[in-house]
This record gives structure tokens, sequence and C-alpha cells, in this order.
């Protein structure tokens, strides 16, 4: 294996190893903040040595060693901790167990100790095996402030008494919830950002793929856990026709479906239908469900509308998400004409008032009813209320094509 | 995550003096107070930049027909509207960028009285919508030029 190893081949195989070897040291010294900050610099070691000097032969006892040494290099300097506790720990037998602990690891970032906010870059350090300034890049922050945040959730984590181990069985549906929706978010993250300037992040999206592999693969039985990967895959299966070539995001009813990824399309169907029957439906199946009757329609005019309107119908009712809402008066739209679509308005007019996606869904639909007048008003009023661009110049530009 | 930036004019707030007339431990403890809430932010991850521009007495107002380009001194505006500093913070919640904001405006003046200067917060905008539903609905409604 020596001498050829490719940066991006050294890369996939760190982070397939970090979280493993991190639960290794954490066994070992019980110390999971100390224990991660050696991790990492062991990854940034092996990072910088590898694709030069070739892997080791054992990739993943030199990565144990490496942090190994560092962490007791650091109980070393550190006077106030090696007056405590840290000798002891270091006679402990140096045993390489073979249990994988990764996913235990993921469970203990997602702590509920933690907002998604910090859990999310610990995750992604110690789960993904990505560096701070990776991070930190991804998230348009400074290394040092990224560095912060991390040392701050691990402060938090360890201040909750969290010990390492799975949280006891009452608990773990709960915790399991709270991970999934991390790797949801991180999802979110890179394919929100997947237009325009921030090229970089879509390396999130292939991240939240592979985590929830790797906690599908530990726990098949799981319905919403299959239902969020085949979620993100029916998702990302669309990332090539997605953009334009000047990175415009391109609706749906236009994009070029023979650019989808068929592969992605038919692993994501097969894992919902896999899992049908696995446990109560859930948002992430459901959601699955909807992109997959749009990926499985060959042209835009095929999409089975009705299908998607009844999804959404029961998605609504699992989620509390307005936003949902507003994407079942489309359905109703497309499926029954505007003034269902409409209707279905109405029952979230309150609670949504003043939300810009309220108007602009609004204005859609008058303008598919011919109503342009108050179709205008609504576009500029939306335009006027978004907190993003992409959409903030759509409305514009949709208010300015119906001023005649 | 969202940004925020928190800007702030020259306007004084409640005091009237000029700073260059308040006493030295007043102005010690002004900028204590504003170091102790850098420091706050650092630590908490949420700071993402700050800076403090120079006075209207070195601005220009640059202007172009895309052949020349003039630059003035002018039109003046009243010197409180100015711009005179900004933070941007990366924040959980509004909730939390208002927060921040009520600290800088609470930061103390003459005699310790806090200077209610007026912050401006103001939303950086995402490039797209952030959430596959809210996306998906986009990507449903939006239409391509025609």
């Amino acid at each position: 294996m020596a001498g050829t190893d490719a940066p991006a081949a050294v890369e996939d195989l760190l982070r397939e190893l970090a979280p493993q070897v991190l639960g290794i040291l954490v066994r070992r010294y019980g110390d999971f903040d100390a224990a991660e900050d050696s991790v990492q610099e062991a990854l940034v070691a092996a990072a910088v040595h590898w694709p030069r000097d070739g892997v080791p032969e054992s990739p993943r006892g030199w990565l144990i060693q490496t942090a190994s040494r560092r962490l007791i290099d650091q109980w070393r300097s550190d006077r106030s901790r090696r007056d405590r506790e840290s000798l002891a720990a270091q006679e402990r037998p140096a045993e390489v167990s073979d249990q994988d602990d990764s996913l235990l690891v993921l469970f203990m970032c997602c702590h509920p100790a933690l907002t998604p906010a910090s859990a999310i870059p610990l995750t992604l350090r110690a789960v993904g095996g990505l560096t701070t300034a990776e991070i930190a890049n991804a998230f348009l922050v400074s290394e040092a402030t990224m560095a912060q945040r991390i040392a701050r959730a691990k402060r938090r984590i360890g201040a909750s008494g969290g010990r390492f181990a799975m949280p006891p069985v009452e608990e773990q549906p709960e915790r399991l919830r709270t991970v999934l929706h991390v790797l949801y978010l991180i999802f979110n993250e890179g394919y929100a950002s997947s237009i325009g300037r921030e090229l970089q992040r879509t390396e999130l999206s292939a991240e939240a793929i592979r985590l929830t592999r790797m906690v599908h693969q530990q726990l098949p039985g799981d319905g919403e856990v299959a239902g969020l990967l085949a979620l993100m895959l029916l998702i990302d299966a669309r990332r090539p026709a997605r953009t334009s070539a000047t990175g415009e995001l391109i609706p749906l009813a236009e994009q070029d479906r023979t650019l989808w990824d068929q592969g992605l399309i038919d692993e994501g169907v097969s894992l919902i239908e896999a899992a049908a029957g696995k446990g109560p439906l859930g948002q992430y199946r459901l959601q699955a469900a909807i992109a997959a009757v749009h990926d499985q329609a060959a042209h835009a005019e095929d999409t089975d509308w009705p299908q998607i309107l009844a999804l959404y119908g029961l998605l609504e009712r699992v989620t509390d998400n307005p936003v949902v809402t507003l994407n079942r008066a489309v359905a109703a739209g497309m499926a029954e004409g505007p003034a269902a679509g409409l209707a279905v308005l109405d029952e979230v007019d309150e609670r949504l008032s003043g939300h810009y996606r309220l108007a602009a869904v609004r204005a859609h639909l008058l303008e598919m009813a011919g109503e342009l007048e108050a179709a205008r008003e609504l576009y500029r009023a939306a335009a006027g209320r978004t907190t993003n661009l992409v959409e903030q110049q759509y409305l514009t530009e949709r208010a300015a094509r119906l001023d005649v | 995550m969202t940004r925020y930036l928190l800007g702030v004019n020259f306007e004084g707030g409640v005091v009237d003096t000029p700073m260059e007339e308040w006493k030295p431990e007043e102005i010690t403890a002004h900028l204590d107070y504003y170091k102790a809430l850098r420091e706050e932010l650092l630590a908490s991850g949420e700071r993402v930049q700050s800076e403090v521009l120079a006075g209207p007495d070195l601005a220009k107002i640059v202007t172009s027909d895309g052949r020349e380009t003039f630059v003035t001194d002018g039109p003046f505006q009243e010197f409180k509207e100015w711009l005179a500093g900004y933070q941007i913070v990366d924040v959980e919640s509004e909730e939390r960028a208002i927060e921040i904001a009520a600290k800088l405006s609470a930061v103390p003046g003459p005699d310790g009285v806090p200077t209610q200067q007026p912050i401006q917060v103001r939303q950086v905008m995402d490039q797209a919508p952030v959430d596959i539903a809210e996306m998906e609905g986009y990507l449903q409604t939006a239409r391509g030029r025609d």
C-alpha cells in the first residue's frame, strides 16, 4: 500500500477511522474532551505524512498510538490534572478492542445538553474526522472561532456528566431523533449552499450521507434512519441538474431530468420500500416518499401531484412545521387547481402572518388563477421580507414580469 | 446559525458630552465594558468580525457613470447619521442578536449611565433556503426566465 496513496484515499480512510480511534481512546483514558483533541492532532499528522510516506501497515494502530502519545503529553504538561487522575489512567493496559464505537461517539456528540448549532461542528470533527479548518471554512467563520465553538460544546457535555456509554434504553429513541436531526441539518447546510459562491460546502452533504449510511448499517431495522438516508439520496440525485452553469438554481419543472443520478434514485426508492412496516411513518420517510414521487417522474408533467398532496397531508400530521402546509398548498394547486391551493393557505394565515413564504406561495397560486395584479403585489411584499438572496431575486423578477 | 450586522452610528444616545470631555476613569470603564463584551463573544464563538470606522471627516463619496469616477466629501448627511462602527455576529437566534445589541447599547458613559446608543440589527441574507422542506417548496413554485 505504501508510496502511492492518493490524498483522497487517505482522507476517506482517516474519516472512517476517526470515530473508531476516538472511541478506543475514550474507553482507555476516560476523557472525551482531551481524547478528541488528541485524535484531531493525530489525524492532521496522518493527513500530512501518509500521502507522502505511505499508509502504515496498521493505520488504526498508528492513529491510536499517535493520539495516545499526544494525550499523555498533554496530561503531563497539565499540572493540575497530573496531580489528580491521569497517572493512574496511563497505567491502564493498552488493549485494543475490536469494538466499533462510531455510533456511540455520534450519540455522545448529539448530546441533549447541546443545541444543534454546537452539536453540528462537534459531530463533523469527532465523528466525521474533518479538521477544524475545514469546518470553519464550510461555516464561513475563522478557525479560531470554530475551535472555540467546539471546545465549548465539549465542555458542556463534560459539565452535564456525560459518561461514554450508550444512553439508557428508555432514552435511546429520543437521542436517536436528535442524532438524525443533526445529520439532517448537516445535509441541509450543504444542500442549501450548493449554489453560488459557497461551493465548498457541498462536501457537508456528502459527509451527512456518509454518516447516515453508517447509522443505517448499525441500525438497519429503524425505518426513520432508512428514511433519512433515502431522503438525502433522492435529493442529492438531482444535484447535477439543480444549478445552471452560472450557479443559478433551476426550478424542479425545468431541470434536465436525464442528468439526475438514477443509481441514487434507485437506492433511495429501495430503501423506502424495504423500510415499509418498520415502525410508524415518520417525517423523514414521508419526505423521502415525496422526493421519490418527483424523482420517478420522467417529465415534470408526469408528476403524480395527487399522491404528493396526500403525502404532504400525512407529513403535516407528524410535524409541526408550517412550511409543510405551504408545500401542501402548492401540491393542492397542482393537483386540484389554484382555488384548492388558496383554500389550504387560509388554514395557516394566522400562524404565518408576515412570513414571506406565505406571500410567495399565495402570489404563485394567484398568478396561476390569473389574478395578476394581486399576485404582483404579493411577490413584491414577499421580496421585501425574505432573508435569502435566491428567493429575493426570483420574487423581484417575478413581480417585474407581471408589471406590464 | 444566522449572521447579524450590529451597526452603530455617531448618534450618542442619552449622552451629549463628547468623549474628549469625559473623565479618564469614565473612558476606561467604557472601554473595559466593550473589551469584556468582545471577550464574551470570542469565547462563545459568536464573534465574526468587528470594526470601528474612521470619522466622517475622512469619508469620501464615490459615484461613477461607468466612464468617469467622481469623488466628493458629500452629500453631507448629519454627522450623527454616519456609521461609526459595526460588528458581525453569528448567533442561534434573533433573540440572541437583540440581547447582544442591548448590551452594546448599555455601554456606560459619564457617571456610569448607560449611553443607550441606538444599535441597528440587520440580518445578513442567506444564499438560499436553508431547509430541505423550504427548498423543495421553492423549487416547486419557482419558474425560470421565460
